[in-house]
């Protein structure tokens, strides 16, 4: 195992998971995180689908890297991505229907997730096919990671359940517990992913991103000329 | 190692073959030009294309035959559900090849259908063929569908002879999707045994409550038509919002709407408004109801 877990390798596995996480840090494929976390079950398929999604097209891509045209590199990216979406979507549907049937439309759109697009075009266009493949699955467990958490806290605080088991006894069925309705909605993953973008930037300030722009204060003699 | 041969005898007659040697340095010729030339963007495009072509029409057709079981069986399990007659750890296949007869029905005379094939009739499908389709009148689209087939697939199950649960399809437009689903029936054809939608896209935990066995439970023995009017055809069940008294008169045309999806709750009435309407099963139960043997 040593050799294969290079410095290199071992740094684009871990990386991702909160030091350089493709949500937290890179603000991407914010859109499947709000749309499947409503159970957990839903994400923890959405996930494993995107992280070998992500893993086997970095791996492809790199390993033309040196013949891929400038001038149709993202419609190749795209291509290949957008191939290994629909063998992930026929194989759920083979073998797991009952949660093909949730995701639904879901699936197809990892094709367009800015994860599996960002890593082909940021990493795996320069580096070679290990450490790419490496990379795309550091990268899909950082995406795993978040998707847990906001589904962990919008399907036991939205249904009382986790993975379909009863968590909070439901007042309906004679419990305590009145389900929050609005974890079920997409919204709520928007708070769930932004406080978590905040606990991490507060353990980490160095994540905070510099202002753009900075607002002048007015000092005396500066405003009031308009 | 009788593979090794057998790859060994293919790589030799590769190397005898006239066309894959042409091929061999065309492909060589390629990969040394330029990344931007006209010439090597064409060929890697074209390629590219075969290649992921192979292997997603490959994946499609090997894992066709268990997609399509997964939908079979599926429906089945639906059915059984929807007629009771589910049991946890049974043979789906088995149990309704046993207990469950399908037969089809023309919706506009109700009568039963005998000259065509009804294992291999497919009304969702039939919806979308011309000649097995009707448009419907945009007055009359309640449940929001613009057409419907010709013919339905209903499933019986009888015991001793006598029908016990009448099984029909219903559709309708609800918030996101159209939801698909069956309704059971005694064979007075009014009192309602369970409903199901085995194909749905509704919110998850609000409109897709549809599914909630809890929700379900409270269809069974409501009245789908006014006993006060002479006509039955003119389906009186509804949701409403909130909790259905039971004490009040008229609760039994009532089920619980689900919270915080009206318009779910307002399209699954519509749909079983419009299937149980003159437009969907009615001439069909009416029939049921006069020759009870059938």
């Amino acid at each position: 195992m040593s050799e294969i877990l290079t410095d290199e390798t071992k740094k684009v596995l871990t990386a991702p998971l909160v030091s350089d996480n493709p949500i937290t840090l890179q603000v991407l494929g914010i859109c499947s995180a709000l749309a499947v976390t409503s159970q957990m079950s839903t994400s923890l398929i959405m996930a494993l689908a995107l992280t070998l999604v992500t893993a086997f097209s970095s791996a492809a891509i790199s390993s033309i890297r040196n013949h891929i045209p400038g001038s149709i590199r993202i419609i190749v990216q795209m291509t290949i991505i957008a191939s290994l979406v629909i063998v992930v979507d026929q194989i759920l549907k083979a073998f797991a229907y009952e949660i093909s049937k949730q995701l639904s439309v879901f699936v197809g759109l990892i094709i367009t997730n800015c994860i599996v697009m960002g890593r082909a075009e940021a990493y795996a266009m320069k580096n070679p096919p290990l450490e790419s493949f490496m990379d795309g699955i550091g990268n899909g467990l950082g995406y795993s990671l978040i998707l847990i958490i906001v589904a962990f806290f919008r399907e036991t605080l939205g249904s009382g359940k986790l993975l379909g088991f009863e968590v909070f006894p439901l007042t309906k069925d004679g419990g305590w517990y009145d389900p929050n309705g609005l974890m079920l909605l997409p919204p709520s993953a928007f708070f769930i992913i932004g406080l978590i973008i905040w606990s991490v930037r507060q353990w980490k300030p160095n994540q905070v991103e510099k202002a753009d722009f900075k607002i002048l204060s007015i000092s005396h003699g500066e405003g009031g000329h308009h | 190692m009788l593979k090794c041969e057998q790859f060994n005898k293919i790589c030799s007659a590769l190397d005898n073959c006239e066309h894959y040697q042409k091929f061999k340095v065309y492909k060589d010729k390629i990969l040394a030009l330029g990344n931007d030339s006209l010439e090597k963007t064409i060929a890697i495009a074209v390629a590219l294309c075969l290649v992921c072509a192979v292997l997603v029409s490959f994946s499609a057709v090997a894992l066709k035959p268990l997609q399509v079981h997964n939908k079979a069986l599926d429906m089945k399990k639906n059915i059984l559900d929807v007629a009771g007659l589910l049991q946890e750890g049974s043979d789906i296949d088995s149990a309704f090849a046993e207990k469950i007869e399908a037969k089809i029905v023309d919706l506009e005379t109700g009568d039963y259908v005998e000259d065509m094939n009804v294992a291999e009739y497919d009304q969702r499908k039939a919806a979308k063929d011309p000649a097995l389709s009707v448009a419907i009148p945009k007055n009359k689209d309640i449940a929001h569908i613009r057409v419907k087939a010709k013919f339905a697939k209903v499933f019986l199950v009888k015991e001793a002879g006598a029908i016990k649960s009448i099984i029909l399809p219903v559709s309708g437009y609800g918030l996101w999707s159209t939801l698909y689903g069956f309704l059971s029936v005694d064979p007075d054809g009014q009192t309602v045994q369970s409903i199901n939608f085995y194909d749905q896209a509704e919110t998850p935990g609000l409109g897709g409550e549809v599914v909630n066995p809890d929700w379900r439970a409270l269809w069974k023995g409501k009245k789908i038509y006014s006993e006060t009017s002479a006509d039955m055809s003119e389906p009186a069940l509804s949701l409403i919002k909130g909790v259905v008294d039971n004490a009040k008169a008229g609760s039994q045309y009532q089920v619980d709407g689900l919270a915080g999806a009206t318009l779910t709750s307002t399209g699954v009435s519509n749909l079983v408004k419009y299937w149980m309407s003159k437009e969907g099963f009615a001439p069909y139960l009416a029939k049921v109801r006069t020759d009870k043997g059938v």
